[in-house]
């Protein structure tokens, strides 16, 4: 128990020091007046914000944003292995999507968000489209790329043993491409949080990022500052929860050395 | 067991073609141990990749077992020159993976896969990953894993190369032990003279101005002391003559 203590110390001591340090300067600016509280709150502020809405935020906003986080994350999921695999099978689809996907990357979400609306309306389904545009490109590509890895001696030796290719994706191409698409999903995660706030702020009724700009607009810089800090906690647990995910079943598979 | 007749392959590169075999021929009986030694550049690899048909000859033909079949793919058991276990596997999990590319039934033969690895001397690192194992057991998984597959001829390329000259030793030792007993046709590459004498029963060199041949009459069963013998040494000599004269 000591033991662990003390490496976890070591691991996150210096950022703890460093994020105190910060918050207590950022409080004594303010309360010294020197930046007004209107353009930056002082973290008590925020914090006291975050409680004075909390039923607001827990139990309306938050579930919200999470529900087309989680939706978006499934989907890009699903669609992002599908494609990824689906391109490293066939060249021919891989020389069609390859230059679709990265079009799809350029178009600016601001500007595309608008037609998601006129599409689908202020329904949960334009938050769960620029969700998915956002997210499942890291997807895709980790995915591509991780089945590319390497590989080519073990490629053969399976083929000396008689393997077709499909036994040679299963026992070979999966495992080696898992450690690429962890990561993949990993970033994918966090961009389903970015791409559900900037869908809930174009328009939505619900949700952190209805919630901060509703606020933006009243000038309540406290309430704003308290919905970001929840939307970079559900990213913040979202992605600890990959990682968790990836450490159990990565547990062999990165002995690699 | 294994007869190439006429074998001609070129590197092609950029519209030009690099002809590293010409007219290549080799006879391996059943139950030989044949040697191949060739300097490194030699195209050793690439004519283990022909022979396991993970290339296709320019001209010429390579017959396992007097068929002269369409797809050697999967009739011979290749054991490649790094040991190539996959590192997420256990070692037991390794020498099945053979059995599960050929879809054959793995429990019924995890009893003798046991004995083997006993007798290889790992029975306690059944449950091991490769990560654990030292080079020279790396390279037993390795060659268990080449036995599992079935099949009479084997191709081991380089398989002590990257061992230190210890660990090497005692696998010589460990293999001459085996050999009576494993009823197997080894085609074997190698750069080393001494490790190709004493394992083989047939030596060939491949060179560029073509392959030559040398019997080793050296009797059976053979222990690694023999090198220290005058006659091993002759054999030697005749073998580094044959190399010099070629070139």
């Amino acid at each position: 128990m000591k033991a662990r203590l003390k490496k976890w110390t070591e691991e996150y001591g210096l950022f703890l020091l460093v994020v105190i340090l910060l918050v207590s300067g950022w409080e004594w600016i303010v309360r010294q007046g020197i930046i007004p509280s209107f353009i930056l709150p002082a973290p008590s502020a925020v914090w006291g914000a975050l409680l004075e809405n909390k039923q607001l935020l827990f139990e309306e906003h938050l579930p919200a944003t999470l529900k087309e986080v989680l939706i978006g994350f499934c989907l890009s999921v699903i669609g992002g292995l599908i494609l990824g695999v689906a391109m490293h099978f066939s060249r021919s689809i891989e020389k069609v999507l390859y230059p679709f996907l990265v079009i799809s990357q350029t178009v600016p979400l601001i500007a595309i968000s608008p037609i998601f609306i006129m599409w689908f309306g202020y329904s949960i389904w334009s938050k769960i489209a620029v969700t998915i545009l956002t997210a499942f490109f890291p997807i895709v590509v980790s995915t591509y790329d991780g089945l590319k890895t390497g590989g080519h001696e073990y490629r053969e030796l399976l083929l000396t043993m008689g393997a077709n290719r499909w036994t040679i994706f299963k026992k070979i191409q999966i495992p080696m491409a898992l450690p690429a698409i962890f990561s993949g999903l990993k970033m994918s995660v966090v961009y389903c949080v970015v791409g559900a706030t900037i869908g809930e702020w174009l328009g939505a009724s619900e949700g952190l990022g209805y919630f901060s700009r509703r606020m933006s607009g009243n000038l309540k810089a406290d309430a704003v500052f308290a919905s970001i800090f929840l939307l970079s906690m559900l990213g913040i647990v979202l992605f600890l929860f990959i990682g968790l995910l990836e450490k159990q079943v990565l547990k062999n598979k990165n002995r690699f050395n | 067991m294994l007869s190439i007749k006429d074998l001609s392959y070129s590197f092609k590169n950029e519209g030009k073609s690099n002809p590293i075999f010409k007219q290549l021929s080799l006879d391996v009986k059943s139950g030989e141990f044949v040697s191949v030694i060739g300097a490194s550049g030699s195209g050793k690899s690439t004519f283990f990749k022909l022979i396991t048909g993970l290339l296709e000859p320019d001209q010429g033909d390579i017959m396992v077992e007097g068929q002269k079949t369409g797809k050697r793919l999967g009739s011979i058991g290749y054991m490649p020159q790094k040991d190539l276990l996959l590192p997420w596997r256990t070692v037991l999990e390794n020498v099945l993976l053979p059995l599960e590319v050929t879809k054959e039934h793995k429990q019924a033969r995890i009893p003798e896969i046991r004995e083997w690895l006993s007798r290889f001397g790992l029975a306690e690192y059944e449950k091991a990953y490769p990560n654990e194992l030292s080079g020279g057991m790396k390279q037993r998984v390795a060659f268990l894993r080449t036995l599992m597959t079935g099949r009479d001829l084997l191709l081991l390329d380089e398989p002590f190369g990257a061992l230190d000259s210890l660990t090497k030793r005692n696998m010589h030792s460990w293999l001459l032990d085996l050999w009576g007993e494993l009823k197997k046709t080894v085609l074997f590459i190698t750069h080393d003279l001494e490790e190709a004498i004493l394992l083989s029963d047939r030596i060939y060199l491949l060179q560029d101005t073509g392959i030559k041949e040398m019997k080793v009459t050296l009797p059976r069963p053979r222990s690694s002391q023999l090198i220290y013998q005058s006659e091993f040494i002759t054999m030697r000599k005749e073998l580094e003559w044959l190399i010099h004269n070629e070139s």
